[in-house]
């Protein structure tokens, strides 16, 4: 099939995101968050509800919204994601939440301002397998290779750690495209947010593994 | 007047007006200013080169640095008096040798500065590096940076 833009939601330098397209890539968030959302729900043996994944081009300026604006603080944990689907992916989560998540792991109060030494690589150790979780489910449902990094933990403000998803030769242009999927626990509205933001070029080979063509 | 400097953006402005950009992190924040008209620049950089493109100027420190002076000269900026300081530059996540994608702050801030080298422009602040996110808010007239962090409080430049 070829591509027709027609359809298109949008049209920028780097990346076109056709709405048929935006569908499958909304699915896969599905797919991949579902299985992240499990695991972290067994790691926490409580409930954890799924938010609808949102498949976005992102003004750049606008890439921290979801979380709250450019300066709110949360705590991130990042991966590079390499093979067949290249990107960066990301674990975010309020102050509350991730602290709620380190004292659920590893017990005990963290202190007022930040994470010990301990907090901060217990949570480096939930996003790895949260997106370890994440990724696999979208390598069965793809066969594609997407293979994460170690996983590096920051705690600052939301665009200064998101931000690093954007600083790479591959991402031209003044808008990424994002998959964002939020959770929750179910009492609370307290979230926390996946995000992986494909190079251009990971979705057409995305489609194309999937037998729905793309203009590759 | 506050004007509010996105990614890979810029303005000029003038007198008392201040300019802001938020959440730095591996990002860089260029200030070009001329203390004896007081007028001012930012430039929200985002990588160090721009490999031939001509597009979005101020992303990339290679053609950021000369397009900002351009743009200073044009409202009234004097070429031998104009200063530079720079904020932002971090290395967000620690711990992460190798990573070429980490070590991208420390990349922008040595490319920006071979850019003011080039361009005999003098450096006359700079908080550059280090772990953390920065906002900065830039006064025209003085040059002045006030920079807020998360962790570790406020300080000037």
């Amino acid at each position: 099939m070829d591509m027709h833009h027609e359809r298109g939601m949008e049209v920028t330098d780097s990346y076109q995101l056709d709405s048929y397209a935006a569908d499958i890539l909304c699915e896969l968030g599905n797919i991949g968050a579902a299985h992240a959302a499990t695991a972290l729900s067994e790691l926490l043996q409580a409930p954890i509800a799924m938010r609808v994944p949102q498949v976005e081009l992102v003004p750049f300026d606008e890439i921290s919204m979801t979380l709250g604006g450019p300066e709110v603080v949360v705590a991130g944990v990042f991966l590079q994601v390499t093979g067949d689907i290249e990107g960066t992916m990301f674990f975010i989560q309020s102050m509350k939440s991730a602290k709620q998540l380190v004292s659920n792991i590893c017990g005990g109060e963290e202190s007022k301002d930040g994470f010990s030494d301990i907090g901060l690589s217990a949570l480096g150790e939930v996003g790895n397998i949260l997106a370890a979780n994440y990724l696999s489910a979208l390598m069965d449902f793809t066969q594609l290779r997407m293979l994460p990094s170690v996983p590096l933990v920051a705690v600052d403000m939301a665009q200064s750690i998101l931000s690093i998803a954007l600083q790479t030769d591959q991402m031209g242009g003044r808008y990424a495209l994002v998959i964002h999927t939020a959770v929750h626990h179910r009492e609370e509205q307290e979230d926390a947010h996946f995000f992986l933001f494909p190079f251009p070029g990971a979705q057409d080979v995305l489609l194309h593994a999937l037998g729905i063509g793309g203009s590759v | 007047m506050i004007h509010n400097v996105g990614m890979a953006d810029a303005k000029v402005a003038k007198g008392d007006d201040t300019l802001r950009t938020l959440g730095l992190g591996s990002c860089v924040g260029l200030v070009l200013f001329d203390p004896s008209s007081q007028v001012a620049g930012l430039a929200h950089i985002m990588l160090p080169t721009s490999h031939g493109t001509t597009e979005d100027r101020f992303k990339y420190a290679d053609t950021a640095v000369e397009t900002l002076l351009g743009q200073l000269i044009e409202q009234g900026a004097n070429r031998n008096h104009v200063r530079a300081k720079l904020a932002g530059g971090a290395q967000m996540f620690a711990f992460s040798t190798g990573m070429d994608l980490v070590r991208i702050g420390p990349r922008n801030v040595e490319a920006i500065i071979a850019q003011l080298v080039l361009l005999h422009i003098p450096i006359v602040g700079s908080d550059v590096g280090g772990h953390v996110g920065r906002t900065i808010q830039v006064q025209c007239d003085s040059g002045q940076i006030w920079i807020k962090t998360v962790l570790q409080g406020d300080r000037f430049i």
